[in-house]
């Protein structure tokens, strides 16, 4: 029992791995200052604010949705928090309560629109993209918003691990998500209705709530991400994470889930993040130029599902 | 007569099974030859290695004495090889134009001439009798016996030898079926080869001239069918002989189990009827009469404009989603398995769960493994599924087997009264039987059952009772020991009849 359940791990996660580890070695080889501590640290850093995101996209993907307003959410949560704590004096906690509550409202918004009137959640979403950015900026006025070292804890490393609570609260994000789709009701019905939505209704079960409760999970996932370039750069950014909605996309897909529903799986969203951070990492220690890297990360994200691709065929014709 | 096709030892293996060993089949240019067995026995395999579709491990074919060994369908149909298959295979946002000439649109220069295509489109549909479809409607507007009759029009247009029909009448009502027999009998007069694939036994009957049976991806025998019997049929197809037929037994009690009061909603208008426990009630009707839409708007999949739905002892009520007819104790086995009733690409386990997860299934919101693999493991051996485990994908099983899931999710759940719409639809011998067994123990332990089917015998055989739905009236309905088919007929029409003389 305890054999299989190693063998269907390693068979799960084993691709990814062996692709992470050669990547890893072939920078190591490379480039004398890659396999260090420091840069993974520095890498740990970087990523809490896409991994919140792609688990997010996660959910929405496996239910057979997507949620283009990720980006923008995030940077309106920022600027929400960056207003409160720098112009109404309000203290850390509570702001980051309002900034998260009105990033999960933005995802309800979304949702319930898409569910209610049946508009694409590709389009609701693309609007939500434009009215997030919008209100971000009439926020910030379109500047840069200086919030103060107050924030900064969130981004700091604890002396004690080196991790960040920004890092931490991404990794305890992945393992409650990966527990939400593989152990609850909730995510059992999700994958259901990524499947087929309607055999899940005539199985006498009310869809909406678990559609519309996975655009709320994603927003207030979108709020804590937002919390970590503000607390960074001690400053709201009207243009935080613009364009960071394709790379969550990107990083869900090398991880295996599928943009049709009824597949996806957090750990492996996770271990797609490290795939972009390392590559983007790496890449800018080989001073590859910008344009060269972009061209590189659009061919990784191809090859990775390609050979997703092939070898779930493989597995299949078996 | 010489033969047109010869297959000698045909073997194919998917991985490490045998789906066909050293089957051999011949068929006669102007001879209609069925092909029997029960799901899983290799009839749609065998015919796919002949239209090319699936290349075979082992064997040889030949088609008017030269070797035929196709790569491909391109290749089968060039040798004059035509299958119509099981599923349907339109582009249902097309026109129905468009989908006769798919694959050689008249055109010039890539423009396509939209006359000429309606034209020609309009030679084959009334070539066909299918007078009343316009060639510009959209696919996927037709019923699903009308797209049917649509792609049997388009197969049978094109040049062709031998004509391969993997259960053509699936989707067909009575009207339809015989037209299409009409036509089949015209090619095998024009000298064409058919093969003909059905589970519908009277069917083969009275249209083959000889039938081959397979069992388990051997040939059983090859015969004249004049020389057998549908039930000899059975036997040589289950290999076990079924002479003690079985007797009908009523558990109907006294007890009303569900009282449907004057449902009206789309075409269904002011329908009422009640079942008791422990009865089989029946729902006979043309296609297209309301049989579903009526299930469906008792269920709440569809909302109901007027009427009730009494369940026990409750308070009548209708249902405006299917989550409240499951809680007051309705189930219901839908009609499309692929289209609303099962999770295909997902297992047998989460399948059989799905409706009972929150109630039987978990803590807190929090799934129990251990419980809920039991209770597959349970369904899949007392139905005996065919399943190499429980976390088998539903896609890979025979239609059978995917029936027997599409059915244990409500037997996990339990209800008071069972809807099933089509339970045996395109399902073999041996599982269909299984099938009906199962809907006689629930009514033993006193469910209320509603069964629509369009196979008349099946409700004859299965029904305590039977309520005949025309154009979306309830017409009348009959007690087995007064019924006769005749009068269920006649009831069929009633509606229509009534229509015509008002208009």
């Amino acid at each position: 029992m305890i054999k299989k359940r190693i063998k269907q791990t390693a068979l799960q996660y084993g691709g990814l791995l062996t692709a992470l580890a050669l990547l890893i070695l072939v920078f190591s080889l490379q480039t004398d200052s890659f396999f260090q501590i420091g840069t993974a640290r520095l890498i740990a850093n970087q990523i809490p604010e896409l991994t919140l995101l792609a688990v997010g996209m996660t959910l929405v993907l496996i239910i057979g949705q997507i949620d283009l307003s990720v980006g923008s959410v995030m940077a309106f949560a920022g600027a929400v928090l960056g207003v409160l704590m720098a112009k109404h004096d309000w203290s850390l906690g509570f702001a980051i309560l309002a900034s998260v509550s009105t990033a999960a409202a933005c995802g309800w918004v979304t949702g319930a629109i898409w569910i209610w009137f049946r508009i694409p959640s590709f389009i609701v979403s693309l609007g939500m993209l434009q009215i997030a950015r919008g209100a971000t900026r009439r926020l910030l006025d379109s500047k840069t918003l200086t919030i103060g070292s107050d924030v900064a804890t969130i981004s700091e490393p604890l002396p004690a691990i080196g991790l960040s609570p920004a890092f931490l609260i991404a990794i305890i994000a992945v393992f409650a998500a990966q527990f939400l789709i593989s152990r609850t009701v909730f995510g059992r019905y999700c994958v259901a209705i990524g499947t087929n939505a309607e055999a899940v209704r005539m199985s006498g079960i009310r869809t909406a709530p678990y559609a519309i409760g996975v655009f709320v999970i994603s927003g207030l996932l979108c709020g804590l991400a937002g919390l970590a370039p503000t607390s960074l750069m001690e400053a709201a950014d009207p243009g935080a994470g613009s364009g960071i909605e394709l790379s969550a996309i990107a990083a869900c897909v090398i991880g295996g889930t599928s943009l049709m529903g009824g597949r996806g799986n957090a750990i492996s969203t996770f271990l797609g993040v490290l795939v972009i951070a390392v590559l983007q990492t790496g890449l800018s220690r080989m001073s590859v130029e910008d344009a060269n890297k972009q061209i590189i990360t659009g061919m990784v994200i191809i090859i990775a599902v390609l050979i997703d691709t092939l070898r779930y065929n493989w597995e299949k014709s078996k | 007569m010489k033969p047109l096709l010869t297959a000698t030892d045909i073997t194919k293996r998917f991985g490490p099974v045998t789906v066909l060993d050293s089957v051999s089949l011949d068929v006669r240019g102007g001879e209609i030859h069925a092909l029997l067995g029960a799901n899983g026995a290799g009839k749609s395999t065998l015919c796919k290695i002949i239209s090319g579709l699936l290349t075979r491990d082992g064997g040889d074919m030949s088609i008017a004495g030269e070797a035929y060994l196709p790569s491909d369908k391109q290749t089968a149909e060039r040798a004059g090889i035509q299958i119509v298959q099981q599923e349907l295979n339109q582009v249902t946002t097309l026109t129905v134009a468009e989908n006769i000439f798919l694959t050689r649109m008249p055109s010039v220069l890539g423009i396509i001439r939209s006359r000429q295509l309606a034209d020609r489109a309009r030679q084959v549909l009334d070539h066909f009798g299918l007078n009343d479809v316009a060639t510009d409607t959209v696919m996927g507007t037709l019923g699903v016996g009308r797209q049917q009759m649509v792609e049997i029009a388009t197969a049978l247009d094109r040049q062709c030898r031998l004509l391969i029909l993997d259960e053509p009448t699936a989707a067909l009502g009575a009207d339809e079926t015989q037209r299409l027999f009409e036509r089949l009998r015209s090619l095998r007069d024009q000298g064409i080869g058919i093969i003909y694939i059905s589970h519908r036994l009277d069917e083969v009957a009275q249209l083959s001239d000889r039938v081959t049976v397979l069992r388990d991806g051997r040939r059983v025998c090859t015969q004249e069918t004049s020389s057998l019997t549908t039930d000899q049929m059975v036997d040589l197809m289950t290999g076990e002989s079924t002479s003690e037929h079985h007797s009908f037994q009523s558990f109907a009690t006294a007890k009303t189990a569900m009282q449907v009061k004057g449902i009206t909603a789309g075409m269904v208008q002011d329908v009422s009827f009640s079942v008791r426990h422990g009865e089989r009630l029946g729902i006979a009707g043309l296609v297209g009469s309301g049989r579903t839409e009526l299930l469906r708007a008792i269920f709440g999949a569809d909302s109901a404009e007027q009427g009730t739905v009494q369940i026990s002892d409750r308070q009548p009520t209708h249902f405006s989603h299917p989550s409240q007819a499951v809680a007051a104790g309705l189930a219901m086995v839908t009609e499309d398995r692929k289209q609303n009733g099962l999770l295909l690409r997902q297992s047998i386990r989460a399948n059989t769960s799905i409706s009972s997860l929150g109630k039987r299934f978990a803590s807190l919101g929090i799934i129990r493994n251990q419980r809920e693999r039991q209770a597959a493991q349970e369904m899949a051996r007392q139905l005996e599924t065919k399943c190499n485990d429980i976390e088998q994908v539903v896609a890979t099983l025979s239609g059978g087997n995917q029936q027997k899931v599409a059915i244990s999710k409500w037997l996990v759940r339990d209800a008071d009264v069972f809807f099933f719409d089509e339970p045996t639809r395109g399902i073999d011998v041996a599982a269909r039987r299984r099938i009906y067994r199962l809907i006689e123990s629930l009514a033993q332990a006193g469910k209320a059952i509603v069964i629509v089917s369009s196979d008349l015998d099946e409700l004859l055989e299965t029904c305590d009772r039977i309520g005949v739905i025309s154009a979306g009236r309830w017409i009348d309905d009959f007690d087995r020991d007064s019924w006769s088919t005749d009068q269920i007929m006649q009831a069929a029409f009633a509606g229509y009849r009534q229509a015509e003389s008002v208009a």
